[in-house]
């Protein structure tokens, strides 16, 4: 059995070497101490502190924000793609590159800025508060952070599909007849909804472990704004490092199972960005098929 | 660079300028046409951009400009005043000094992990691939968990380091790990894609004219990526002085001792010293705002790389 292909180029051995063992020092070595910690616990017990009330209220708080947050982001951040690839406007490269702010911006920095901001004397706050709408210090408040730390993904998955999307096929489609929502819904979305899906996907990924961001906007109730993360920091200021543990291999189940779904929504994105750039590419040969088929029988 | 790829694209190109050349009325009538059909009107045009400027406006600019209103609302002085605390810069010191360890660390596995990943196929190379993608995906707060759980006192390691009189948790060991974890994949992710673009036809015929694998490695491998290896440095290193979750559950909050520029803003905003709180924070926000502009800069940098090489194809085939 061949273990790896034949290459002239050297440095394969010690590469592969250095880059395995750092992996297995700073990453699986303790990933996996943190199981069998877990699996000390017997299983009642286990699933007594994973399924406390308390425990159950603070995931429901975390995905559900999450999800809502994601799909805030999924919704404008289709529309933030759109407009800087298809419009020319004023600050269009200054807002193209400040995008990715949530990447590079300290969570805590964003959570204090956001929290002056959301609160009820805050630049956006005190209307809020007028009409009766407590955003920090409340779920809303939860959701906002959520929104801006995952800000960048359906923006950054969306916008190079967008830039290689082919313009013939719009140009066919209103030929057609079609009208221009009909374009987009029939003809554009479809092509970029792969990527949106990843994009999605990653936010919600991102904002299900998020914690800087999100502690100081909270108020951090518990059962009411306290989110799966704080939970763990709580049991490990009260040395309960079994319940703390416990909680912490339910997030890394969660934070496994969206990892393996991003890999897979990755690689259908690609494949139909391919696909889609390969008919492109040929236009006298692929697209005629399908109608050569059809007279032949 | 991605010279297959414009390989690709420069004979579409070269295909599609003959036809127009070839019937130039046709050309100018799709022309007009294609604008017509594939743009909205202007109202909904800007309908849409003040949208998406008002929603960026929320979420982006303004808690990036509250970091420095704040920061300047009592003036310069106190702005000033609030980095003379010794405190202040007993974590500025300790961030970069946790920065300064993890980053090169993270440099040195990125190349490698580059290099074995993008120059050759081996079983079990997808698997790695994304066992190196596992840090993104794991929650800052369990991030710094794991390494309690491996050194803390009731950890794998604990009674061992105890021995020793070695401390890791809550102390700078520990956040200097945790920031390794969460930073780890960085340079990597920003590497290989960029080294597999390149191929390796110009290694191979560096190696074939004497080259050792070194001096491949330096002259040919390296100024190819030279910009984007930059961007995955700095982006690294933003996120190892901004980490702030993990490192919380590492450090112990010792003031002066293990408090990083993160968590010195947290101290001080509970205390409710927003003046100080966020002139720190406004040193982490310049931070985020050059890593910025640097990425700007590398993706104009490899976009002019892009053209040279598409000039210089078609200089060879003309």
């Amino acid at each position: 059995m061949v273990l790896k292909k034949r290459s002239i180029l050297p440095g394969f051995g010690m590469t592969l070497g250095f880059t395995v063992s750092y992996l297995c020092l700073i990453v699986l070595i303790p990933l996996s101490a943190t199981f069998l910690k877990a699996a000390t616990l017997t299983w009642p017990r286990f699933w007594h502190v994973i399924s406390d009330p308390r425990a159950v209220a603070s995931y429901r708080i975390t995905f559900g924000a999450s999800l809502i947050a994601a799909l805030i982001n999924l919704v404008f951040g289709l529309l933030v793609a759109w407009v800087l690839v298809r419009y020319t406007f004023p600050g269009r490269r200054l807002i193209d590159s400040l995008v990715d702010l949530p990447f590079a911006l300290p969570t805590a920095v964003a959570g204090i800025a956001l929290t002056a901001i959301y609160s009820s004397h805050g630049w956006v706050g005190q209307y809020l508060a007028m009409m009766g709408i407590k955003a920090a210090y409340s779920q809303l408040g939860i959701v906002i952070a959520l929104t801006f730390i995952g800000l960048p993904f359906v923006v950054r998955t969306v916008q190079p599909v967008l830039e290689d999307l082919d313009r013939d096929m719009e140009e066919a489609a209103a030929s057609l007849g079609a009208n221009r929502l009909q374009v987009f819904t029939k003809v554009i979305l479809p092509s970029i909804w792969p990527a949106a899906l990843t994009g999605f996907t990653m936010a919600f990924a991102r904002a299900i472990g998020e914690y800087g961001s999100v502690v100081f906007i909270s108020g951090n109730m518990p059962m009411k704004t306290e989110i799966t993360p704080l939970l763990i920091i709580t049991k490990l200021d009260q040395y309960d490092y079994a319940g703390a543990t416990a909680i912490a291999v339910v997030m890394l189940v969660v934070s496994f199972v969206m990892l393996l779904a991003i890999n897979l929504l990755q690689k259908w994105s690609s494949k139909a960005q391919r696909a889609q750039s390969s008919s492109g590419s040929a236009p006298l040969g692929l697209d005629l098929e399908p109608i050569y088929g059809s007279t032949a029988n | 660079m991605a010279y297959r790829f414009w390989r690709v694209h420069a004979a579409k190109a070269n295909f599609m300028g003959g036809a127009i050349a070839l019937n130039p009325r046709a050309a100018t009538l799709t022309a007009s046409a294609s604008s017509r059909a594939t743009l909205e009107s202007a109202a909904v045009r800007w309908t849409l951009i003040a949208v998406a400027s008002l929603f960026l406006a929320l979420f982006l600019f303004m808690p990036l400009a509250m970091v420095f209103v704040s920061a300047f609302s009592k003036g310069i002085h106190a702005y000033l005043a609030s980095f003379r605390e010794p405190d202040a810069q007993a974590a500025i010191r300790l961030t970069l000094l946790t920065a300064g360890i993890a980053v090169p660390l993270n440099l040195l596995f990125g190349v490698a992990a580059a290099w074995c990943i993008a120059k050759f196929e081996f079983i079990g190379k997808s698997l790695l691939i994304t066992l190196i993608d596992v840090p993104f995906s794991v929650s800052p707060v369990v991030s710094g968990l794991i390494y309690v759980l491996m050194f803390g006192l009731q950890g794998a390691m604990g009674p061992w380091l105890v021995a020793h009189d070695i401390k890791i948790i809550f102390a700078v060991p520990g956040i200097v790990l945790a920031t390794i974890f969460v930073t780890f994949p960085f340079v990597a992710r920003e590497l290989i894609p960029l080294i597999q673009a390149q191929g390796n036809d110009e290694e191979e015929a560096a190696l074939t004219l004497g080259a050792s694998g070194w001096q491949t490695f330096l002259r040919v491998t390296l100024p190819n990526v030279k910009w984007g290896l930059l961007y995955g440095v700095i982006i690294c290193n933003a996120r190892a002085m901004g980490e702030f979750g993990a490192v919380s559950v590492v450090s112990g909050h010792v003031r002066g001792l293990t408090n990083t520029m993160p968590l010195h803003i947290e101290i001080l905003y509970n205390e409710y010293q927003f003046v100080p709180a966020f002139a720190v924070a406004s040193l982490l926000a310049l931070l985020a705002l050059l890593t910025l502009v640097i990425k700007s800069f590398v993706e104009w940098q490899s976009k002019r790389q892009l053209t040279e090489d598409a000039e210089n194809w078609s200089m060879e085939t003309a």
